[in-house]
């Protein structure tokens, strides 16, 4: 039962430090290379939520393809250096202000409402595994499912039109 | 188990830090990156009420997401890019035209 704990409160530690490491580099490299941290963290609390198609797939696509591509704009605009501070003296101090606002809000709320949570189901044996995500998104997401596939392909016509070179026009 | 409402609370913090990121930096890839951090907090609460009620949806949700995600990265980092070609800085308070 603690081991629970321990595993969560350690994961939790890591996830909320790596995203601040990430907020606060000053190398957009780093903050890049803070976010993989971050996501793969976030891959074993899925995996902990017996979740272990999503966790699997949040590595391959977001610490592997998605950061791969920012890493790769990063390096090829040569924007690693900090953006210039922000003008207005007062807006850090709001901005840090507002949000430590919502995350006490936030926290309150949860925490003087966790009785009104519906109990915890016990484990289905195999909730989440590849199998049944694919017989759902094949027939009740059927219509969701084909429709991002062509969000995909509009996505990848869109990126090539906006990169293609000077000469092509 | 750890309760639910741990994870939902760990989501939450890491939706508002998100937001933190888009309201104090000025780099528009840094800007990016929070927003990808915001999809992820939701992502993770979506991941814990599926648990929590025994249910297979909020994991095709996620599923879903991350799809939506992929483009919006695709084309999202091609129009970076492209302002930086036109203005030479990825700043956002520069960009103040919508005429390159």
């Amino acid at each position: 039962m603690s081991v629970d704990y321990v595993l969560f409160g350690g994961l939790a530690l890591v996830t909320i430090l790596s995203a601040l490491g990430m907020l606060f580099s000053r190398n957009a490299v780093y903050s890049a290379l803070y976010l993989i941290f971050n996501f793969s963290t976030i891959a074993v609390l899925y995996l902990m939520l017996s979740a272990p198609f999503i966790a699997l797939a949040q590595i391959t696509v977001y610490a592997g393809a998605i950061m791969v591509l920012f890493l790769f704009v990063i390096m090829l605009l040569g924007a690693e250096q900090r953006g210039q501070a922000v003008r207005t003296w007062w807006m850090q101090p709001l901005a840090l202000g507002l949000a430590g606002i919502l995350i006490f809000e936030a926290i309150y709320l949860i925490f003087t409402h966790r009785t009104s949570f519906p109990p915890l189901r016990q484990a289905v044996g195999d909730l989440g595994n590849p199998l049944q995500i694919g017989e759902q998104l094949f027939s009740n997401y059927l219509l969701a499912f084909e429709a991002v596939a062509l969000l995909l392909l509009v996505a990848v016509i869109g990126a090539i039109f906006l990169s293609r070179g000077r000469k092509l026009r | 188990m750890v309760p639910i409402y741990y994870y939902i609370a760990l989501s939450a913090v890491l939706f508002a830090l998100g937001a933190l990121g888009v309201l104090i930096r000025r780099n528009a890839i840094i800007i990016f990156m929070a927003i990808e951090l915001m999809l992820n907090a939701a992502n993770l609460a979506l991941v814990a009420f599926a648990r929590l009620h025994g249910e297979l949806s909020g994991q095709v949700f996620v599923f879903f997401v991350m799809a939506v995600a992929a483009a919006e990265v695709a084309v999202g980092l091609a129009l970076i890019v492209k302002i930086f070609e036109t203005k030479q800085s990825i700043d956002i308070d520069q960009l103040n035209l919508m005429k390159g």
